[in-house]
């Protein structure tokens, strides 16, 4: 399974690299005499509200979501990682004033925080990855200190300490290797999360906003022609939903490859 | 037991504090003015005064979370600048529907997802087996937004069975609580599953079957018994998603719901409703979350607390 997942996200990454070449038309092209056409040989998945081809646009929207889910997983990654192994490394006061304030940001639950954060910042591409983002550093501190808790009472790093080196030394050279397994696999598991999240405030209104061809967006405005352009309603959320597949199940294979005992936590 | 009651409901208390604290600061983190960006770009200067008076924005900020704290306990959530009626009516009447469509989506997902679970477990690796981990699978990546569209699309624009859209009877909930299911369902099923095979491999499930119990009672009375623990605590985790997911389900098929209210609210900038949709649901889910974590306890006697 977890190569048929390989192969999903392969395929789009070769479709981000490649949209320009593999889209037959221009995907920002009006032509309204064209508009909320069926799947044909000109246009092979259709036509949108304004008459651009929806295949090119579905194409074009893999470098929108790819870059989206990238940006908002590396956000909670660079910031939740350092908070979460430090925080358990050292303990004390301010570990537990951290636990705190990610119990406060989990009582969000899910796309909430995003909504919050997009709320303040207000709608648009860039706002959407930085809440995104921001909704991510939570789990990543959470996962990054149970895995650190459990390394740091390892002899190695005691070993690490009696030879005199310094605690930022042994979380850089000791730890955070030995917690390279649960980083990689939460990682790729988010990158699911981050496509649906992104998706969904796209959906909303909140995330990127037209002409940008994103899936969730474009999901947003063929609601309003549901009824009069199945086509419209269909394609963007198959390609979201594949994407999503691919990553869960290169996520799901990662987590039982390198560290089976995650089973169920991730 | 007691001991460990206290404590949760200790760590509460901060945490809804500091729950409060953060939906607070929202109205007040707004880039710029804020009751410039509530009254909108063209709005006369006396309109933005207005605004601002409304809000009490012109106060200096801790008598603003002074007075933020005396109204919400009080239930007082401010005024929608829209309707110009108190949010905390606004909130309440749209917290209903949210609520009957959550927890009837929560018992769908419960009852269908440990059937399918447990049919998977008793005969692995058949037809139905596969075709219901695939089926998994894909409910767990569609978007709920999505698989919305597509069972509207089907159900209500093709087949004309069930209305597309609004709240009324029981044919209305159908469409939303299915979609808003489906991900849990999958979800619980493929966990069912796996604890199910697990605990069949226990022991006393082969003692039960050696003294000769019927299949039925060997699975339903001694297997199923079992892994209904680890399949508990799923469950209750799952109300975090299923409220989250709600947002997005109302808005697809026009639920009169908090999560609809609260998107709404964002595009109107009517930042108050905003603030008291997001802290309804926020306290909501720190509330439910304590009940199952407690109720969790009275359910399994071999849980330790530490």
């Amino acid at each position: 399974m977890a190569v048929v997942g390989m192969i999903i996200v392969l395929g789009f990454l070769v479709v981000a690299a490649f949209a320009p070449q593999l889209s037959p038309r221009d995907p920002m092209k009006f032509s309204l005499a064209n508009k909320l056409k069926p799947p044909s040989a000109t246009f092979p998945l259709g036509t949108d509200e304004l008459g651009r081809d929806l295949l090119s646009r579905i194409l074009h929207g893999t470098r929108v979501s790819l870059l989206m889910a990238v940006v908002s997983v590396a956000i909670g990654l660079v910031i939740g990682t350092p908070v979460g192994a430090l925080s358990a490394f050292y303990g004390g006061t301010a570990d537990l004033l951290t636990q705190r304030l990610v119990d406060i940001l989990m009582a969000f639950p899910g796309i909430l925080l995003a909504i919050v954060v997009v709320a303040v910042l207000g709608p648009g591409l860039w706002n959407a990855m930085l809440a995104v983002g921001i909704s991510f550093v939570p789990t990543y501190v959470r996962v990054v200190r149970g895995a650190v808790l459990e390394i740091r009472t390892r002899e190695y790093v005691e070993a690490a300490r009696a030879v005199g080196t310094g605690n930022l030394t042994i979380i850089r050279r000791h730890v955070m290797p030995n917690c390279l397994a649960p980083i990689i696999v939460l990682s790729t598991l988010q990158m699911a999360s981050a496509i649906l999240w992104a998706s969904g405030l796209g959906y909303l209104g909140l995330g990127a906003q037209p002409p940008t061809p994103e899936w969730g967006t474009m999901l947003g405005r063929a609601q309003e022609y549901v009824r009069v352009a199945w086509h419209y309603a269909t394609f963007p959320g198959v390609a979201i939903a594949l994407a999503v597949l691919g990553f869960n199940l290169v996520g799901d294979g990662l987590r039982d490859a390198l560290d089976p005992r995650l089973r169920g936590r991730l | 037991m007691i001991q460990y009651t206290i404590r949760r409901l200790l760590l509460a208390v901060p945490t809804l504090f500091g729950v409060t604290l953060l939906v607070f600061a929202i109205l007040r983190m707004l880039p710029g003015d804020p009751a410039q960006a509530m009254a909108g770009v063209h709005a006369t200067q006396e309109y933005v005064a207005q605004v601002r008076r409304q809000l009490g924005l012109d106060q200096p900020i801790h008598i603003q979370y002074v007075r933020f704290m005396a109204g919400l306990l009080r239930g007082d959530l401010g005024t929608s600048i829209r309707t110009g009626l108190p949010v905390s009516r606004e909130v309440w009447t749209r917290l209903i529907p949210t609520l009957e469509l959550t927890l009837v989506s929560l018992v769908l997902a419960t009852f269908f997802g440990i059937a399918v679970g447990v049919v998977s477990a008793v005969k692995p690796y058949s037809i139905f087996d596969y075709a219901s981990m695939t089926a998994a699978l894909v409910g767990l990546s569609a978007p709920v937004f999505w698989l919305g569209l597509m069972l509207m699309l089907l159900f209500a624009v093709q087949l004309r069975w069930l209305p597309a859209a609004g709240r009324g009877g029981l044919a209305y909930l159908v469409l939303p609580s299915v979609t808003l299911a489906a991900s849990s369902v999958a979800l619980i099923a493929r966990f069912t599953r796996s604890t199910m095979l697990e605990v069949m491999r226990q022991d006393y499930v082969n003692t039960a079957r050696a003294k000769g119990l019927p299949q039925r009672a060997v699975i339903l009375r001694h297997a199923l018994r079992n892994a209904l623990i680890p399949i508990v605590t799923i469950i209750g985790l799952r109300f975090g998603a299923l409220l989250s997911g709600a947002v997005l389900t109302e808005t697809v098929f026009a639920w009169p719901g908090v999560g609809r209210l609260m998107v709404d609210s964002i595009s109107a900038r009517d930042y108050p409703v905003v603030q008291g949709a997001v802290l309804v649901i926020a306290l909501a889910f720190v509330v439910i979350n304590l009940a199952v974590d407690l109720l969790y306890g009275l359910v399994n006697p071999r849980i330790q607390y530490d």
